[in-house]
């Protein structure tokens, strides 16, 4: 329920951030990619390894934005995404002996299969009966990978382990910086395509979709298609996320693909801007290192530091820091921003 | 037949607590548009509130009245200080304050109480029902008391001025102002009421479940369950699904090969889905035609 | 004046609507606000009830009420017929209109006026119990007049009364809000694209466009301004 008062337009959805001018965003792009080129060579090995892991949820909360933050569509549901992912690239490296590399595209390409499969009776179903679906789908995964007849394929309650890659042409650096590596050139790579997609005419039909269906459909978009397709790509990218942790973590279990984890992508989601591409990176660092965070500061009241740090970066951060980043940016250069 | 009966009684004991639930998650979803991820912390740290006061001497009635009016205060509050300033901020923004508080309250209720497990007592006794093996005192009592506060919240909706005005200020906010509803205050109020709702709910299920910090995860979950089941505009619909949701649950667990534990819920969750696809608005929710 | 509106702005974001206007009702007077689409009306109404960002003088009684909020503006004695008519669609006919009389205390006299609101609007007695979302157009515009009147307002704000409805509904209404001018005293600014039939209940009239107000007169004035007659009366 809303106080129209000052505002009479809704309150405006997140929409991609764009800076003022498209030579500032390549400058920004450039910076950050040089800067993430060289940061494993200066620090130890278990920082590579976080940030490895910072770059894999970053990539699995853009898969969740683009359904919903792009798309409209609400996912409880992508801690199963992310575990079937993982799983794939699990068992095809243990049982079936496959190199990590191919496991990415299996893995995609299962979770794009399951996503739209998913995405077409969800197309019933809106708002917070979505979620209560997908939600379904998060709780049943675990218990799923569980299920007794299907221990042979899945390892059951123990799980899979893994081995970790070994830096392909013996080059200088070790298995953790190799493995961050390739993790940046996957993301990279997922991340321009993400970025693309919005701003190709398909990716302009979804958000059409996102704001007013009915007008979407009245124009002439195939919204029943669109909406599914939109399911499994989001699941797809997700998915590719959950192989590279899985390869990253060289382990895979039931409970760690609870819904506990949807629920930590949503958070990263929110965080990191809704409809923000660059924001899911952000939602990936805070997702990974506020939780240790807060339990450094309380092993007691972890989850009460971490809930208030959460409703602190909300009440500063409503839109996210996609959002904050675009108001102080139109703060310090002075420019109005023009409304998208 | 004799195991079905049993099994359907038993569901609807169990049932009972989750259609508590479902009743406070719709009151506060019809006050506010939002469902509220952190009604059961709520209800949980209500109840160890009431523990508390038990403990310290005080009898059963008066910690079980002073927790709800507690309660009723405490969300109140939680709704002027916590969620009226995020108000226009976007629905998910909403949504992860609502999963911020449910960690504040679980944790700090581990951390005042401990996570062991304590017992809670119940005013209705747990000797079988009229000697009958299917349900006991205290189930029974967790119908009743249930649908006692049905019968109240109908009647406050449906017979008050001020059950009138938190109607309409939620239907349509703009148009409540019009009238001079203050609808700021109208929310809060349902999010008080849900709060108090939420207490009575906690201290009906403690002596089943036990109190710890952790006993209300399922249950809200199968709450929600319940609800939407029923249909989120309707409060009778609320508790019908929080009952359904109950025999369901215990239906499968008793008659469907291979669903232990574990799969009861999901087996429940997805009979909820397939539903929902039928009646996209629940069993007797109101489908709501919006206007191009 | 019972109200008078000087150098009134009226912001969406940062879209400026209104630029400066001015105008005036008089206890029991009935004066209207002419425009076509856009040009700011709705907005007019919106902001003199406190739902848009706005800056200048609006003074009710001599009181000012620019910025406050719509629940205090309202209980100063201002019913506000919105655009789309504002029907609580789920509730019955006779809780809407008990709505109206929220601001009430008096039982008996809310009891009375329904009773009387009931009397203008026979067809609303008959669908007492029904859901006002199934009413017809000019029903709910019926409801949303008597929901405002159940106020006892001192000024009724009505935002295109006759939008969407047959004409003979309309002249039928436009009857009707004439007839409770006269009996109760009650003060009216109307917001019309409808011009003819506003210039015949109006005793003053205001002409917006694109958020100024460009003329301004007695209705008759108005209506017998060739402009005027050639954009908004076609003829």
């Amino acid at each position: 329920m809303s106080t129209p008062r000052e505002e009479a337009v809704p309150f405006e959805a997140a929409r991609p951030i764009q800076l003022a001018r498209p030579q500032r965003r390549h400058l920004a792009i450039a910076a950050f990619v040089v800067a993430a080129l060289l940061l494993p060579l200066a620090a130890q090995s278990f920082i590579t390894f976080q940030l490895t892991l910072v770059m894999v949820y970053g990539l699995a909360i853009l898969g969740l934005n683009l359904l919903t933050g792009f798309n409209g569509q609400f996912s409880l549901g992508h801690s199963a995404f992310y575990g079937i992912g993982a799983y794939t690239a699990a068992i095809l490296m243990d049982r079936w002996d496959l190199p990590y590399f191919c496991t990415l595209p299996a893995a995609g390409a299962v979770c794009f299969a399951v996503g739209f499969l998913f995405g077409l009776p969800a197309l019933r179903l809106q708002g917070i009966y979505l979620a209560l679906a997908t939600f379904a789908l998060a709780i049943a995964m675990p218990q799923i990978l569980k299920f007794d007849p299907l221990e042979g394929l899945t390892g059951g309650v123990q799980g899979i382990s893994i081995l970790k890659p070994d830096p392909p042409f013996g080059m200088p650096i070790d298995a953790d910086q190799w493995l961050y590596y390739f993790t940046l050139a996957v993301i990279l790579v997922m991340f321009a395509g993400a970025a693309s997609l919005a701003h190709s005419r398909t990716g302009r039909a979804m958000m059409a979709i996102r704001d007013n269906p009915i007008a979407a459909a009245a124009m002439g978009i195939n919204t029943a298609l669109y909406k599914s397709l939109t399911f499994g790509v989001s699941a797809l990218y997700t998915g590719v996320a959950g192989a590279l942790g899985a390869i990253a973590v060289q382990f895979v279990a039931p409970d760690s693909f609870s819904y506990l984890l949807s629920v930590s992508l949503l958070v990263g989601l929110v965080v990191g801007g809704v409809g923000s591409i660059p924001g899911s990176l952000f939602g990936g660092v805070f997702v990974l290192f506020v939780p240790n965070l807060a339990e450094r500061v309380s092993t007691g009241l972890a989850g009460a530091i971490y809930g208030v740090i959460l409703l602190i970066v909300i009440f500063v951060m409503p839109s996210g820091a996609a959002g904050f980043a675009r108001l102080t940016i139109g703060r310090l250069t002075g420019s109005r921003q023009p409304r998208p | 037949m004799e195991l079905l009966l049993q099994q359907v009684m038993a569901g609807l004991a169990t049932g009972a607590i989750y259609a508590c639930m479902a009743l406070a998650v719709v009151m506060i979803y019809q006050a506010i548009d939002h469902l509220n991820f952190a009604q059961g912390e709520m209800a949980m740290f209500s109840t160890f509130v009431a523990w508390q006061l038990i403990e310290w001497g005080q009898p059963y009635w008066l910690a079980f009245v002073l927790s709800i009016a507690l309660s009723f205060v405490g969300g109140v509050a939680i709704e002027r200080i916590l969620f009226r300033p995020l108000h226009r901020a976007p629905v998910l923004s909403n949504l992860v304050s609502f999963i911020a508080l449910f960690g504040i309250l679980n944790s700090a209720a581990g951390f005042i109480w401990d996570f062991n497990v304590k017992t809670f007592p119940t005013p209705f006794g747990t000797r079988p029902l009229f000697g009958s093996a299917l349900i006991d005192t205290h189930e029974a009592g967790m119908i009743g008391v249930t649908l006692l506060m049905l019968l109240l919240l109908y009647g406050f909706f449906r017979g008050t001025r001020l059950g009138l005005a938190m109607r309409a200020a939620a239907e349509n906010p703009e148009s409540a102002r019009l009238v001079g509803i203050r609808v700021g205050w109208m929310t809060a109020l349902g999010w008080g009421m849900a709060a108090a709702i939420g207490a009575v709910a906690g201290m009906l299920i403690a002596p089943v479940v036990f109190l710890e910090p952790n006993m209300m995860g399922g249950v809200l979950l199968y709450g929600f369950a319940g609800a939407v089941l029923g249909g989120l505009t309707s409060p009778g619909g609320a508790v019908i699904g929080g009952f359904a949701v109950g025999v369901i649950e215990n239906l499968a667990g008793a008659f469907i090969p291979y669903v232990g534990r574990e799969l009861k819920l999901t087996i429940a969750l997805v009979l909820i889905v397939a539903v929902l696809m039928v009646r996209p608005s629940g069993l007797f929710g109101r489908t709501v035609v919006s206007r191009v | 004046m019972m109200l008078e509106v000087s150098g009134l702005s009226a912001f969406y974001g940062e879209n400026q609507a209104l630029f400066g206007v001015d105008f005036a009702v008089g206890e029991g007077g009935i004066r209207t606000l002419l425009g076509a689409n856009g040009a700011g009306k709705t907005t007019v109404l919106r902001a003199l009830c406190g739902m848009v960002r706005s800056e200048g003088e609006i003074r009710f009684d001599g009181a000012r009420i620019t910025g406050g909020a719509t629940e205090d503006i309202v209980r100063l004695g201002v019913a506000h017929v919105p655009e789309g008519r504002g029907t609580f669609v789920r509730l019955t006919v006779e809780e809407n209109l008990q709505l109206g009389a929220m601001t009430r205390r008096d039982r008996a006299g809310i009891a009375r006026d329904i009773a009387e609101v009931y009397a203008h609007f026979p067809r609303l007695r008959e669908r007492r119990a029904q859901q006002a979302g199934t009413l017809s157009g000019g029903e709910q515009q019926m409801l949303a007049v008597g929901r405002a009147l159940m106020l006892r307002p001192r000024l009724m704000l009505l935002d295109e009364p006759s939008f969407g409805l047959a004409p003979l509904i309309v002249e039928e209404l436009f009857a009707i809000l004439g007839r409770v001018n006269r009996e109760t005293g009650v003060a009216m600014l109307i917001v019309e694209q409808n011009a003819a039939l506003a210039l015949e209940l109006a005793e003053h009239a205001y002409l917006l466009e694109v958020g100024h107000i460009v003329m301004q007169g007695s209705a008759a004035e108005i209506g017998a301004d060739e402009a005027v007659r050639r954009a908004y009366l076609g003829y």
